[in-house]
């Protein structure tokens, strides 16, 4: 094909061009239209090649999909673009996370599309934990449902820097303001009960939609002018990235995943490109990546090695295969040269110097739990930190979260899809850092012993002891 | 590589000064010009955000420049190859001379350089490769100084362990003496190329996905997958099968190998060949591939979106002859690129899952 009869403007010149990455995910209940409003992101985008836009076609005339398509275009089941599996299809359900890529001519999205009916918990855990931004459905025929509370508070928990309500169906309300306003009224009042959008660290905005006939998905409406925000495209090109919030924080966290020392076997490619093999003899460098903060060379920084007291040093390196750089940021992974030839091994962390408190062996922690094993108090397991993988000890289920009205009810065990409080001993102290302002240092894996499964999704609280933060409400 | 202002360890300090800003701005990573010329292309600075309605995002404090979303994605792979590597005892790399597997490979240089990559390299070859991809992957093995494991379906079929199938496609016959090859060098996690914009059941694959004794997928039963934190553990006789470039687009892809001039095998480019029209797709003329009396036989300007076996890959009709002009078609194109060119994967709607079920890439 001719490349000049294919470049048809803005969006595929932008597209060569370098963009940004911003990673949403969407999370909904039963029929609330999840499917369809990504597939109405996707094909308004222009994501969808005509492959697999033939191969949906096809299908939907098979199965008599019967929806009335926008301005009079054959019908198409969106829901069918994203249903990936076997099963999945056969079922007419989506059952697993499903990533999806599409780009504007300003950023570039993945989307965690997560199904909400089938282990919505886990689902919803596993899609907001990296994302920057969580799109949550509600049919405005329903207005808010006590899974539209669940949802809201799982993205308050995992800490979900932008949070956007779409209010979809909205042509099935007849454009209606009035039903509009109730129901973002009563989603700020839900927010409010769980201090989403106002903690300063997360916010919480509401949107007309329809996703069947695209209105305020990618363009602005002009059957709602009495609303007069933008359009869900719009919010997600705009927002900031939970990367760009944090890296301003002055709280540089590097957990080492490995020390580069080549001692001699240097890659060839590089010595034949003219390698000094003589100044890397002795070469070591501490591999990882960046998980939050930014470093610049002749930084102070500690390195925290479990039951040793911090250990203070100066960068006197980073490097990124070849460049040596001035500074980095979080996500980057790079190598750093220390000053002091401390011993420091995997699962070690550099961190700003003096800006993190001393490791610990006791982890008081709100756990997802994710696996049909249930927890029970007494159970050992291992905790993956960082990069560090150790043995815990589950002392005791402190309570168990009710998702519908917030409330910690006392249990002693975690079964799936519940979200509870409990009490870890370490079999070796790790630098835990409360979740609510570290997203990476405070986040954790529980891991079965005997066959390996992921357990619970782990976020470090306080020590009660301690001053408890009043924003972290559960 | 060449242009290194440092000579030893201690003396970062002073060449700080003459090293390079770090590409921190969205588009200085980017080694391509702001503009093709072309009267209706803009420039790809967004206009300013709107306002939000959070006290939070209107604050005065400063933000850190973004990275590019292509350093993003470099970052992302090469902290998970640095973490199968700290986690497994045996890992490989599935490495066919293909672009992904080739885009994979560079990234594990930058990952432990200056240090060699540390694991071999795996090949699954099912005779029926084009030449000059084989010509090229050995020639990529001794320019890394890796060691290369072959595992060769024409063996297989030898020694009558599989038969050859009457479409004559050997893509899928690959399973077989990949899984021996993982056994018999007991490689306990096998890097892949594959990317979850590929295919349906591709994008519901983890970064990190585990195999059963038989090689075996099993969608319905994956771990989650949280944070950056992965989780490879596994059971005697398990493996895992990894995928750090999961998250690239094939325009992410093609926009990497220009911006790091890593060098691909010729076919990618445009070239004339010898073709003839089947399934919709112009397939190559070669020895295992031949015409039908009825396929009539002619030289086309063409290149491969995807270079697998020539039994099955089809070319497309392209004029893009250097990496730039693959950018450009790549961006514009409509047409998947295994839609294009797979005939593998027209079998069935779930041609891929079912494959991957059976212990495929």
């Amino acid at each position: 094909m001719s490349t000049d009869t294919f470049l048809p403007g803005t969006a595929v010149e932008a597209a060569v061009l370098s963009t940004t990455l911003f990673r949403f995910a969407t999370a909904g209940s039963v029929d609330d239209g999840k499917s369809t409003l990504v597939g109405r992101l996707l094909h308004d985008s222009k994501a969808i090649l005509a492959d697999q836009l033939d191969a949906v076609a096809r299908t939907s005339a098979d199965r008599g999909f019967g929806g009335a398509g926008a301005a009079g275009v054959q019908a198409i089941d969106l829901a069918l673009l994203t249903d990936g599996l076997r099963a999945e299809r056969e079922q007419g359900i989506t059952i697993d996370v499903a990533y999806r890529y599409f780009a504007t001519d300003r950023r570039s999205f993945i989307l965690a599309d997560c199904p909400g009916h089938v282990q919505y918990t886990k689902n919803t855990v596993t899609g907001a934990s990296t994302a920057d931004a969580v799109v949550v459905l509600i049919d405005a025929r329903k207005g808010v449902l006590e899974q539209t509370r669940r949802h809201l508070s799982v993205l308050q928990l995992l800490r979900v820097a932008h949070v956007i309500v779409a209010v979809n169906k909205i042509d099935l309300v007849d454009f209606s303001e009035d039903v509009f306003r109730g129901i973002e009224a009563d989603v700020q009042k839900v927010g409010r009960e769980l201090g989403l959008g106002a903690d300063g660290i997360t916010d919480l905005q509401v949107i007309p939609v329809s996703a069947l006939d695209g209105d305020n998905v990618v363009d602005r409406s002009d059957r709602t002018p009495w609303y007069d925000g933008p359009a869900l495209l719009e919010v997600l090109e705009t927002l900031p990235a939970a990367d760009e919030l944090e890296s301003h924080l002055e709280s540089f966290r590097f957990p080492v995943q490995l020390v580069i020392r080549p001692q001699g076997a240097l890659a060839p490619d590089a010595v034949a490109g003219g390698l000094d093999v003589e100044g890397y003899r002795d070469y070591r460098a501490y591999a990882g990546q960046i998980t939050e903060g930014s470093v610049k060379l002749g930084d102070q920084v500690s390195v925290l090695t479990p039951g040793q007291a911090p250990r203070t040093t100066t960068v006197t390196g980073i490097d990124f295969a070849g460049e040596d750089l001035a500074e980095a940021v979080a996500p980057q992974s790079v190598a750093l040269c220390l000053a002091d030839e401390f011993d420091v091994a995997r699962g070690d962390t550099i961190a700003a110097a003096g800006t993190i408190r001393e490791t610990s062996a006791d982890l008081y922690a709100a756990l997802c739990w994710l696996s049909p094993k249930p927890l029970r108090e007494g159970a050992k397991v291992l905790v993956k930190h960082g990069t560090r993988t150790v043995q815990a000890l589950v002392r005791n289920v402190t309570g168990k979260l009710d998702l519908a009205n917030f409330q910690l009810e006392p249990t002693s065990t975690l079964e799936l899809n519940d979200i509870g409080h409990a009490q870890l001993r370490l079999a070796a102290p790790l630098p835990l850092e409360n979740y609510l302002h570290h997203r990476r240092t405070g986040a954790f894996l529980v891991i079965d012993p005997l066959d390996g499964n992921t357990l619970a999704a782990g976020l470090v609280k306080d020590h009660p002891g301690d001053h408890e933060d009043e924003r972290y409400s559960i | 590589m060449s242009n290194l202002s440092i000579t030893t360890t201690d003396g970062y300090a002073s060449a700080a000064d003459a090293a390079p800003a770090p590409s921190l701005d969205g588009n200085a990573a980017s080694s391509m010009p702001s503009s093709s010329g072309r009267p209706d292309a803009t420039p790809g600075a967004a206009p300013a955000a709107p306002a939000l309605q959070s006290g939070r995002l209107s604050s005065a404090a400063p933000r850190a420049a973004r990275l590019s979303s292509l350093d993003t994605l470099e970052s992302e792979a090469i902290h998970i190859i640095r973490e199968v590597v700290a986690e497994f005892e045996k890992p490989a790399l599935l490495f066919s001379g293909g672009k992904d597997s080739v885009v994979m490979l560079h990234l594990a240089t930058k990952a432990f350089w200056p240090g060699k990559v540390p694991f071999p390299v795996l090949h699954v070859d099912t005779g029926h490769n084009f030449p000059e991809v084989i010509d090229f992957r050995d020639r990529t093995v001794e320019r890394l100084g890796l060691k290369l494991v072959v595992g060769s379906v024409q063996e297989f079929i030898d020694s009558g362990e599989l038969a050859e199938r009457s479409d004559g496609t050997r893509n899928p016959l690959q399973t077989v003496p990949l899984l021996d090859a993982i056994q018999r060098n007991k490689f306990d996690a096998v890097f892949g190329g594959g990317r979850r914009d590929e295919d349906k059941a591709r994008a519901k694959e983890r970064i990190l996905s585990l195999r059963d004794e038989f090689g075996q997928w099993d969608p319905r039963n994956q771990r989650p997958e949280l944070w950056n934190l992965y989780n490879g553990r596994h059971t005697v006789g398990q493996h895992v099968r990894a995928f750090p470039i999961s998250n690239w687009t094939e325009l992410d892809v093609w926009r990497y190998i220009e911006r790091e001039n890593i060098e691909l095998p010729g076919l990618y480019y445009a070239h004339d060949r010898e073709v003839f029209a089947r399934d919709g797709m112009w397939r190559a003329v070669g020895e295992v591939s031949p015409p039908r009396d009825t396929e009539q036989v002619i030289t086309k300007t063409v290149r491969y979106r995807t270079v697998g076996d020539m039994s099955c890959t089809g070319a497309v009709e392209s004029s893009a002859a250097t990496v730039r002009d693959v950018v450009i078609e790549v961006a514009a194109s409509t047409i998947t690129e295994r839609g294009a060119t797979r005939a593998d994967d027209r079998i069935s709607e779930a041609a891929m899952e079912d494959r991957k079920k059976d212990g495929y890439f």
